[in-house]
C-alpha cells in the first residue's frame, strides 16, 4: 500500500480520524434517536399526517400511559415473565455449573456447548419451533404429558386432557417463560462456570481437613464465592427480562394473545407505535419502562450489597 | 483440580438429562423439516427423519421469496460484520493507544449507551430511517450498529492487553504513517479479537428480528427471520415449510458454533470475568 502525502496524519489528528466513523454513527444513530424519543414523548403525533402535524402536549402522553389499563397489564405480564423465567435460570444454572465443574473434564466443552446452543439460535426460529411443540392436540409437549399421565405415581400430577397452551390466557405466560428459561439457562451456566474456576482449591482442602461435608462446602464456600457473579447474572436477567419482545411477539402472532395475557411492555410499545400509530404515547411508555428497568437494576444492586456485608 | 467430586454418577445423570432437554427441540426442528404438515401433527408424531424436505422447500419458495430473503440475510450479515470489524477496531485502537481531549468523557458516553435498553431506539430509529429514505434499504440494517459500544469495548480491551505501546512507537520512528500503523501492524495483531467480534456480529445480524421488523416494509426485502414469521397465520400455517425454513436459518449458526464455541463463549461473556 502506498500512502500519499494526504494520508500522512500527525499522531495528534490520527485518533480523530480513526474515531470519525464511530463518532458519526454514534451521533446519528445513538444520541440523536435518544433525544428524539424524549422530544416525541411530549408530542401528539401520528406518523401518517407528516412531521408538521406534531403538537406539544406536555405530560399528556405520560398521564395517558399511567391511566392505560393495557399498559399496566403489560407491565404486570413483563414482571411475571421476568420472575418466572429468570429465577429458575439461576436456581438451575448454579448447581448445574457446580456439577459440571466438579465432575466433567474432557467432555466439558461439548456439554457446555449443548447448553449454550439455544442462546445463539434465532429467537424467531425458536419461537416458531415451540409454537408447534406447544400446539394443543398434536404438539409434542402435550403428547409427552399424555404419556407421562399414564405412568404410575408421576401420572397423578399430570392432567389427562391436553393443555391449550397458546390460546388459553392462563397458559400463555408459562409457555413463554419455559422458552425463555430454555434459551438463557446456558448463558448463566457459562457465567457461573467461569466464576467457579476462580475459587482456589486450597479453600476446599482446608475445609475438608476441618471436617466439612459436601453440602457444607457448597453452602459455606461455593455459594458465597459465586455472589459477585450472581449479582452480574441477575442484573442481566432483570434487564433482559424486562425487554422481552420476540418470543411473546411471535407466539401471540404479534397481538399479545387472548386477553393480552402474553403482551409484554415491549410488545405493547411496538403495537402502540406501529399498530395504533401513536408515536408520542409509545415514546412516553418507552421512557416509563426505562425508569422501571433502572429502578429494578438499582434494587438488585442494593439487595446484593446489603447481604454481602 | 481438587474440588469435591460430588457423587459423579448423580452429576452425570442430571447434567445428561439437562442436555437432552436442551438438544431435543433442535432435533425435532430438523426432523419436522423433513415431514409434511399432516405428518407433523399426527399421532404419534414423527420421531425420525422423513423425505418431505424438498416438498417443504418448494412450498417455501412458492409462498415467499425464500432465496431472496436468504440472500439478504447473508448480505446484511456479511456487510455488518465487515463494517463492524473495521470501525470498531479503528475506534478501539484509538481509545486504547492515543491520548486526546474528552477521551474519557467519550468513552463513558459509549459505555452509557450500552446500558440503555434496545427498545428505547425502536421508534426513533424508524423515524430516522424514514427521514433518510432508508426504509426497505439493507443499509438501514448494517450501518447503524456498525460502531457498536460492545465492539469498541472489546477491541479496546484487546489492544490494551496485547499490543505493546513500544511496537507502535517503533513503527512511527521508522517512518510508518499513522494509518499504515493501524492497517499493517495493529490490524494483523488483532486477528483473534476480530474473529470473536466477527462471530458475535454475524450471529447477531443473522438473528436480528426487531431491526428488519421496523425498517423492512416489502416482503421482497425481508431477511430470513422476518420472512419466516410472515408465513405464520392463525388459520392455515404450513408447518413443514416453516420448520424447513427455520432449520435452514439455524444450520449455519450451529455449524459456526461447533467450529468456534470456545472462542465465541468467551467473547460473549467478556464483561463477566474480571
Amino acid at each position: 500500500m502506498k500512502h500519499s502525502a494526504k494520508l500522512r496524519l500527525s499522531p495528534r489528528w490520527a485518533p480523530w480520524v480513526l474515531l470519525s466513523p464511530f463518532i458519526i454513527l454514534f451521533l446519528v444513530f445513538g444520541l440523536f434517536p435518544l433525544g428524539f424519543s424524549m422530544y416525541l414523548a411530549f408530542q401528539s403525533w401520528e406518523p401518517t399526517s407528516g412531521l408538521d402535524a406534531m403538537r406539544f402536549v406536555g405530560l399528556d402522553n405520560f398521564t395517558f400511559a399511567l391511566q392505560d389499563e393495557w399498559f399496566w397489564k403489560s407491565l404486570k405480564n413483563t414482571a411475571w415473565l421476568a420472575l418466572v423465567s429468570g429465577i429458575p435460570q439461576h436456581l438451575v444454572a448454579i448447581p448445574l455449573a457446580y456439577f459440571i465443574h466438579s465432575s466433567f473434564r474432557r467432555m466439558r466443552n461439548g456439554v457446555v456447548g449443548a447448553y449454550f446452543m439455544p442462546y445463539i439460535t434465532s429467537s424467531v426460529a425458536i419461537a416458531i419451533l415451540f409454537s408447534s411443540l406447544f400446539s394443543t392436540d398434536f404438539g409434542l409437549i402435550n403428547v409427552a404429558l399424555q404419556m407421562l399421565h399414564h405412568t404410575p405415581v408421576l401420572g397423578w400430577f399430570i392432567p389427562g386432557t391436553p393443555i391449550d397452551w397458546l390460546n388459553q390466557p392462563d397458559n400463555i405466560k408459562p409457555a413463554i417463560a419455559l422458552i425463555v428459561f430454555w434459551r438463557y439457562v446456558g448463558f448463566n451456566l457459562v457465567l457461573y462456570l467461569a466464576a467457579l474456576q476462580t475459587i482456589p482449591p486450597d479453600i476446599y482442602e482446608a475445609a475438608t481437613m476441618d471436617g466439612a461435608g459436601r453440602f457444607q462446602k457448597f453452602w459455606y464456600i461455593t455459594l458465597p464465592s459465586l455472589k459477585p457473579m450472581m449479582f452480574f447474572g441477575v442484573t442481566l436477567s432483570v434487564i433482559g427480562g424486562l425487554q422481552l419482545f420476540e418470543e411473546p411477539f411471535i407466539l401471540t402472532g404479534g397481538k399479545g394473545g387472548s386477553d393480552q395475557a402474553g403482551m409484554t411492555t415491549a410488545v405493547y410499545l411496538y403495537r402502540m407505535a406501529f399498530d395504533f400509530n401513536d408515536f408520542g404515547a409509545a415514546s412516553a411508555m418507552s421512557w416509563l419502562l426505562f425508569v422501571v428497568v433502572a429502578l429494578l437494576t438499582w434494587a438488585t444492586n442494593r439487595a446484593f450489597r446489603q447481604r454481602g456485608q | 483440580m481438587k474440588t469435591e467430586r460430588l457423587a459423579p454418577w448423580a452429576a452425570y445423570c442430571i447434567v445428561g438429562v439437562g442436555m437432552l432437554f436442551m438438544l431435543a427441540p433442535f432435533y425435532f426442528m430438523f426432523v419436522f423439516a423433513t415431514h409434511s404438515r399432516t405428518e407433523i401433527f399426527s399421532l404419534p408424531p414423527p420421531m425420525f427423519f422423513g423425505d418431505d424436505f424438498f416438498n417443504n422447500l418448494a412450498i417455501l419458495t412458492k409462498k415467499i421469496a425464500f432465496w431472496r430473503n436468504l440472500g439478504w440475510s447473508v448480505y446484511v450479515a456479511l456487510a455488518s460484520t465487515a463494517l463492524t470489524l473495521l470501525f470498531c477496531s479503528m475506534g478501539g485502537y484509538a481509545f486504547a493507544m492515543f491520548n486526546f481531549r474528552f477521551k474519557n468523557v467519550f468513552f463513558g458516553l459509549v459505555m452509557g449507551t450500552m446500558l440503555l435498553p434496545s427498545f428505547m431506539n425502536m421508534i426513533p430509529t424508524f423515524m430516522i430511517m424514514d427521514l433518510l429514505g432508508w426504509i426497505d434499504q439493507p443499509r438501514a440494517l448494517y450501518i447503524p450498529g456498525a460502531a457498536s459500544a460492545f465492539g469498541i469495548f472489546l477491541m479496546r480491551q484487546f489492544v490494551t492487553s496485547s499490543i505493546p505501546r513500544e511496537l507502535v512507537e517503533a513503527a512511527r520512528m521508522d517512518g510508518c504513517s499513522e494509518l499504515g500503523i493501524y492497517w499493517r501492524i495493529v490490524l494483523p495483531l488483532l486477528k483473534p479479537a476480530l474473529g470473536t467480534l466477527g462471530l458475535i456480529t454475524f450471529i447477531a445480524s443473522w438473528n436480528n428480528f426487531i431491526g428488519p421488523l421496523i425498517v423492512m416494509r416489502s416482503p421482497d426485502m425481508y431477511t430470513l427471520p422476518l420472512a419466516l414469521r410472515s408465513l405464520q397465520s392463525p388459520v392455515d400455517t404450513e408447518w413443514g415449510a416453516l420448520m424447513a425454513g427455520s432449520a435452514i436459518a439455524t444450520l449455519p449458526l450451529i455449524v459456526l458454533f461447533v467450529i468456534s464455541s470456545k472462542q465465541l463463549i468467551s467473547g460473549l461473556t467478556v464483561g463477566a470475568v474480571k
